[in-house]
């Protein structure tokens, strides 16, 4: 059973679709990320999700239930991780979760939950003193408190350092592995390809494509090959195509069949001798899968 | 599992809000320490004086720790809650509790509670500094009086002071309108100056909003030449209409979500999505 479900969802606030038709569904044990910059509706979408704000149209169903009408069973049940929410500075890190937590029916003891976010030795400290990346991984402490089946992360490593990061990716996997489900809200790509299993991509309120990330990058630009041109050699004489660009000696072929494109060339170099230097084959990352759908947005949905 | 009692989340929820303003040193300073200050003021400057009533006169110094003790119970509910709750709001920490399955009533009720608290906090401390320095006498015939007085306008301020917080815009101007509503008020509400004879609009001002009314009936319950059980039912009439308005425009005024021009983080989040949306 799908945990949430979306179908056409809008959300229109003045003259402007923040949200124009959006439809997807994340199973049980499954981490979706949405992808998008901001201003693509992942907030609104998100929100919506959580109960916070009203559809305009569309339904949701989150758990079985509409969120917009649910109360206290609904929220027990769900976790969040707000982008833009403070914690009470004055408040030791044991004091906000033993606070937080004393609402949950069945809340997870303080000592774990500390554990699993890394701040054991920093549990008696005041939020106040404590660095912006630990104040955030307290925001995934306070959202994983209450034995959550649903987690809404949004942005959850936005202002972390890289080593942060990982540590936090980490938790969500360990997570994952207990069967929470997540909803994954990001404008990092490699996070959404680390950690989601499937990915949705927004774009000014649509939906412009969803897939595993694997798949995403399948239908992604074709490879990129690249090399600086051997002096003296002319682009016939290496059977270079002519959708190639030679750019300050440095040429670029995109294709489809790098594989193909790579054996004519490379047989080329080997018969005059010449050695190509600076060889590479790139893959696209989804980042440039990212921005080529962005660019594409209100046109064919993926 | 069960859900947790009312009764044990209505308690969490009170030490919560007493220990984070036990923390906050300005609020503490404001709310119990400066009226304390002002009452060893006060008498240092008048206190051999008399405040002379059609009734009689009675000593400077059961005046002040009277109306100093109710001014401290307005500080810690209604300024406290016209500051902190926009704070709170601004910061998500509103919106981060509206995520919890706690009920909104709960909620609010440990705000409200909190607030009682450190008024009542406040209020012994006014007192006993006034019985211990300031020959200030407590007629136990009239402690019904005093309590039953507290409660009522310690809910009615704290009414106030959560619909005055859903009214402001945000944080930046919560202590401007707090200050801007109560200060003012104080002058004409025998806290500060015993009014003796003041100019008829002075008085209708007094009479018309709830600080005087509650200063009064609470300064009653000390005052000797008023007999027990010092009850001052037609001013706390005013307090209770007070309360009940409070009450009626809370409901309507409070917000969970941070204001549209509110926090720093919010204004930086906002123009980054607007300018993407551009």
């Amino acid at each position: 059973m799908a945990v949430v479900e979306v179908r056409d969802l809008r959300k229109r606030y003045g003259d402007i679709d923040a949200v124009a038709g959006v439809s997807f569904e994340i199973a049980a044990g499954e981490v979706y990320g949405l992808l998008g910059q901001n201003g693509a509706g992942k907030s609104t979408t998100v929100e919506i999700l959580e109960g916070h704000r009203r559809a305009t149209a569309g339904s949701v169903s989150v758990l079985g239930n509409d969120p917009a009408q649910s109360g206290r069973e609904f929220r027990d049940r769900i976790g969040i991780v707000l982008q833009s929410s403070g914690v009470e500075q004055q408040l030791t890190i044991r004091e906000a979760l033993r606070f937080y937590g004393s609402c949950y029916r069945d809340p997870r003891p303080i000592d774990d939950v500390v554990e699993m976010v890394g701040l054991t030795e920093k549990i008696d400290a005041r939020i106040g003193t404590l660095s912006g990346g630990q104040r955030r991984r307290i925001d995934l402490a306070l959202g994983i408190i209450g034995r959550p089946e649903l987690l809404f992360l949004d942005e959850p490593t936005t202002g972390f350092d890289p080593v942060a990061r990982r540590e936090s990716w980490k938790l969500v996997q360990r997570l994952c592995e207990g069967g929470t489900t997540v909803l994954l809200t990001t404008h990092y790509l490699d996070e959404a390809e680390h950690l989601a299993d499937r990915v949705g991509v927004l774009a000014g309120g649509r939906l412009i494509a969803e897939g595993t990330p694997d798949e995403l990058m399948a239908a992604a630009p074709d490879a990129t090959i690249s090399f600086e041109l051997p002096a003296a050699t002319s682009s016939d004489e290496l059977r270079i195509p002519s959708t190639a660009s030679i750019e300050a000696g440095v040429v670029r072929i995109e294709t489809e069949f790098p594989t193909a494109v790579l054996a004519e060339i490379t047989a080329a170099a080997v018969e005059r001798g010449v050695e190509l230097v600076g060889l590479s084959v790139r893959r696209p990352s989804l980042e440039d899968v990212f921005l080529q759908l962005g660019n594409d947005s209100g046109e064919a949905p993926g | 599992m069960n859900w947790p009692s009312t009764l044990k989340l209505v308690g969490e929820q009170t030490r919560y809000q007493v220990l984070t303003f036990m923390r906050s040193p300005v609020g503490l300073f404001f709310t119990i320490g400066l009226p304390l200050f002002m009452l060893v003021l006060f008498n240092a400057l008048f206190g051999d004086g008399t405040v002379d009533t059609p009734a009689g006169s009675w000593s400077v110094q059961q005046f002040y720790t009277g109306g100093l003790a109710a001014f401290t119970a307005v500080s810690a509910t209604y300024t406290n809650l016209v500051n902190m709750v926009p704070i709170r709001r601004d910061d998500g920490i509103l919106k981060r509790w509206r995520s919890t399955p706690i009920p909104p009533s709960v909620y609010l009720t440990g705000w409200i509670l909190g607030a009682l608290s450190i008024a009542l906090l406040g209020v012994v401390l006014q007192l006993t500094l006034g019985v211990v320095a300031y020959d200030l006498t407590i007629d136990v015939a009239k402690v019904p009086a005093m309590v039953v007085t507290f409660v009522i306008g310690v809910a009615a301020f704290a009414a106030l002071g959560l619909a005055v917080a859903g009214l402001v815009p945000n944080a930046d101007s919560a202590p401007a309108v707090a200050n801007a509503t109560i200060l003012p008020l104080a002058f004409v509400s025998d806290i500060f100056i015993p009014l003796e004879n003041p100019p008829r609009w002075l008085d209708l001002i007094g009479d018309i909003f709830p600080l005087k009314p509650f200063v009064n009936s609470f300064q009653n319950t000390l005052n000797p030449l008023v007999d027990a059980p010092g009850f001052t039912w037609d001013k706390m009439a005013v307090v209770i209409a007070w309360g009940i308005v409070g009450v009626a425009v809370a409901r309507s005024s409070f917000s969970w979500e941070p204001s549209t021009s509110g926090s720093r983080r919010d204004r930086r989040r906002r123009s980054r999505t607007t300018s993407a949306a551009i």
